[in-house]
């Protein structure tokens, strides 16, 4: 397992590649959410109602470039035909795909963390000059209030579960181009479908299954009766789509020749 | 010698043509014989299609006792359009004018009911209020009309068969500082007029309306749209919360010239009963003569109708699931050739690099346009009856503009596709061509309108200048600026015009294709 471990952190860090999207994950996550939180004004109607969330908005993006990640990884080994080496080296297929996933989770939280940590300290910085301040009922962003920091928390842990989720799902579908279009069309097709769903609980019923809707529950730090689903309770539906995509994964990649 | 010298450019001319007919045929061969892709394709239609029939089928129209059959009113042009409002007139069958001063207009909201069925009301300003003179086709809904009002906000204005609308004089009428309006109808030529003191006179505009009968009803009238605010915008989407508001305003120093047969006025409060959604709950209005003095109180508005009809559009949510379909296959369409070194036997057989790349786009293109044509055709011919069946009111809309959501429709997947190739041809790797054209693609609507988490103002500029702007092409009912819609992408209002939104789809395209032919042409495959 040690072994197995080593040769797998040695091939993801001397791909070039791995530090240019970690970088590009981080860096586009805490600039899309800084611009969110630029492009935030207080019209007449009131201010939006939950500032950590638009401080956070970058982590949108910022899956995208964590899924290539975590694909790659997986469908890089298959485009090159270093798969069967790797299997001849490592027999046990279960092993492979979990030293996989150790290594992956250890970069996506380091690198998720440092992301929502600029975020949300961009957000505290900008947002009071557009009139989310003190004043107005809004107290600065910080991590020592409960809520922040369950969305600051969960906002990394989210990121890592969009990291096995896509692990998973490479290892079944195993070309890089589908098993992206895989990923991100699972992502990204409950709320198009939530909103053609007829009644409104049909629609929460779509929001609370679908592994983006559910998860980004967890950046919610006010109006939490209004969620389709509770923080804890959405990040776990993503938890249980990771869970399900690394099984798969991992069953059809103990069945087939690679 | 001469014969050698002169034919080989014409050889070139056809063996060129011939050769691009050849290029065509190879990339349609390549295309086809890759079954996963042609089922992909296929798949993105049908499941365009079978969602747009889904949404008709499944929808139900809230209202006690079954489904609701509204009627939604619509205009000499066939645009709908509200028409509510009290209106006080009397004939003219023939040419003449009607002058009037305006010393006051004011605005109630309605906050509550109280248990006796009383509105309660407290003083609010409505923008978009107006009273003024009016000469109407008729009472009817709908009717061909031309106005002089005075507004809450936006000065003193002509407005015209419910679309036309041109400024007059800023500021709005009080007893200190009245406004006086005059038309004059000659024909079916009608012109507005209004003045500060009843002696200088600005002529705001003339329009002719076609087909005005004889005798028309003319008058004063009042109506005020309801009052609406964007509350928020959360996970769920965004929600609007408004009320009904009334206007009232006072008259006096009517003048009448021509031939007016009447003897006196009839209040008529114009609405189109329970069945018409723009019917404004607990107001009908009324009006108070005394001496020369009338006080006219009615809401709703004259104007195009942007609110309580669904449009055809909604039937094309399956499209998004199509379109992941369709730009997987447009970057696999070019990448799979990097991946398995086919590309070099491709470039080896044609030299030029820029008609492999043409010839790729045409193929691919003509392909998803058939699929999205099937697809969005499909979803909109079959899904618009159904909803219809089930009492949704649906924005009526001219055939043009049916005929243009539907190939718009096909033509922005056929060009994402193309988009996915170019971005493939400049990335070569699979994963990265896919992710970066959803993003572009999906995840800028996904944000703004269907899962609204940015703000309107940050929605608009990214609906603007992404790649995701061409899905303007599907909005079905036109913003306009003398109606307060608080529009935004979520409820379907689009920054750019249809074709404008489509342009800025192009143009990322046609910048892809040639960064994508440039690269093509100097890099070794």
């Amino acid at each position: 397992m040690r072994s197995a471990l080593h040769a797998e952190w040695t091939k993801l860090r001397t791909l070039a590649s791995t530090f240019w999207l970690l970088l590009a994950a981080a860096a586009l996550t805490a600039t899309v959410s800084a611009a969110a939180a630029t492009a935030t004004r207080c019209p007449s109607g009131g201010c939006p109602d939950d500032p950590t969330k638009i401080s956070l908005t970058g982590i949108y993006l910022g899956q995208v470039v964590v899924a290539v990640l975590a694909v790659m990884t997986v469908s890089g080994e298959y485009g090159t035909g270093m798969i069967r080496l790797t299997l001849t080296a490592c027999p046990r297929r279960i092993t492979v795909l979990a030293t996989k996933a150790v290594i992956l989770t250890g970069l996506i939280l380091a690198t998720g963390t440092v992301a929502v940590f600029v975020s949300l300290l961009a957000g505290r910085l900008i947002l009071p000059g557009h009139g989310i301040d003190p004043a107005h009922g809004y107290p600065a962003l910080s991590l020592g209030d409960g809520p922040v920091l369950r969305a600051a928390v969960g906002s990394v842990l989210y990121l890592t579960l969009i990291g096995l989720f896509s692990l998973g799902t490479a290892a079944a579908v195993r070309d890089a181009a589908a098993a992206i279009g895989v990923v991100l069309g699972l992502l990204f097709l409950f709320p198009i479908i939530a909103t053609v769903a007829g009644s409104q609980g049909a629609a929460r019923h779509v929001q609370q299954i679908g592994p983006m809707t559910a998860g980004l529950a967890i950046q919610a730090t006010t109006g939490l009766r209004s969620l389709p689903i509770g923080p804890w309770a959405g990040l776990g539906v993503l938890a249980a789509w990771a869970a399900g995509a690394l099984l798969t994964g991992g069953l059809l990649l103990r069945q087939r020749d690679a | 010698m001469t014969a050698a010298t002169l034919t080989p450019p014409r050889q070139g001319a056809a063996a060129g043509r011939d050769g691009f007919m050849h290029l065509l045929h190879a990339e349609w061969t390549k295309f086809r014989t890759v079954r996963g892709w042609v089922v992909a394709i296929a798949v993105a239609g049908l499941v365009t299609l079978l969602l747009g029939v889904y949404t008709g089928a499944r929808s139900q129209e809230g209202c006690p006792g079954g489904p609701c059959h509204f009627t939604i009113p619509t205009g000499p042009g066939g645009e709908a359009v509200t028409d509510t409002y009290y209106f006080v007139h009397r004939p003219l069958a023939a040419d003449g004018s009607i002058t009037v001063r305006v010393t006051s207009l004011t605005e109630v909201m309605d906050t509550a009911m109280t248990p006796q069925g009383t509105a309660q009301t407290q003083p609010a300003l409505v923008p978009w209020s107006k009273a003024g003179l009016i000469i109407s086709a008729g009472a009817a809904q709908g009717s061909s009309y031309a106005a002089v009002v005075v507004t809450g906000s936006h000065g003193s204005r002509m407005q015209w068969n419910y679309t036309g609308d041109s400024p007059g004089l800023a500021g709005g009428a009080s007893a200190t500082s009245p406004r006086w309006l005059r038309l004059t109808r000659s024909g079916d030529v009608i012109t507005g007029y209004d003045s500060a003191d009843g002696t200088t006179w600005s002529m705001i505009d003339t329009v002719t309306l076609p087909g005005l009968p004889l005798t028309v009803q003319a008058g004063l009238f009042a109506t005020s749209p309801g009052y609406t605010q964007q509350t928020s915008q959360q996970i769920t989407g965004g929600s609007s919360g408004g009320a009904p508001t009334d206007a009232t305003a006072t008259f006096d120093r009517v003048n009448l010239e021509g031939g007016w047969p009447g003897n006196s006025w009839t209040g008529t409060p114009v609405n189109g009963g329970r069945s018409s959604i723009s019917y404004p709950a607990a107001v009908a209005g009324g009006y108070h003569q005394a001496g020369g003095t009338f006080t006219v109180t009615g809401s709703g508005d004259i104007a195009p109708g942007v609110n309580g009809a669904s449009s055809i559009d909604q039937t094309l949510a399956g499209m998004f699931i199509g379109l992941i379909a369709v730009i997987v296959v447009g970057a696999l369409f070019i990448t799979a050739e990097y991946r398995r070194g086919l590309i070099r036997v491709t470039l080896a057989a044609s030299p030029r690099p820029g008609r492999v790349l043409a010839a790729k786009a045409i193929v691919l293109g003509a392909v998803t346009f058939a699929a999205g044509l099937i697809g969005a055709g499909g979803a909109i011919l079959i899904g618009t009856p159904l909803l219809r069946a089930n009492g949704s009111p649906i924005y009526p809309m001219t055939t043009l503009t049916e005929v243009r959501v539907i190939a718009g429709t096909a033509a922005l997947v056929a060009v994402f596709a193309v988009f996915a190739l170019g971005v493939g041809t400049i990335l070569r790797r699979g994963a990265g061509t896919v992710a970066a054209v959803l993003t572009a693609v999906i995840l800028p609507y996904l944000l703004t309108a269907a899962f609204p988490v940015l703000p309107t103002a940050a929605a608009n500029w990214l609906l603007r200048v992404a790649p995701a702007a061409g899905f303007a092409i599907k909005q079905v009912i036109p913003q306009y600026p003398q109606v307060d819609g608080g529009y935004a992408p979520f409820q379907g209002y689009f920054p750019l015009a249809p074709w404008a939104g489509f342009a800025v789809t192009c143009g990322y395209a046609a910048l892809a294709l040639t960064l994508a032919a440039v690269l093509l042409r100097r890099r070794d495959a």
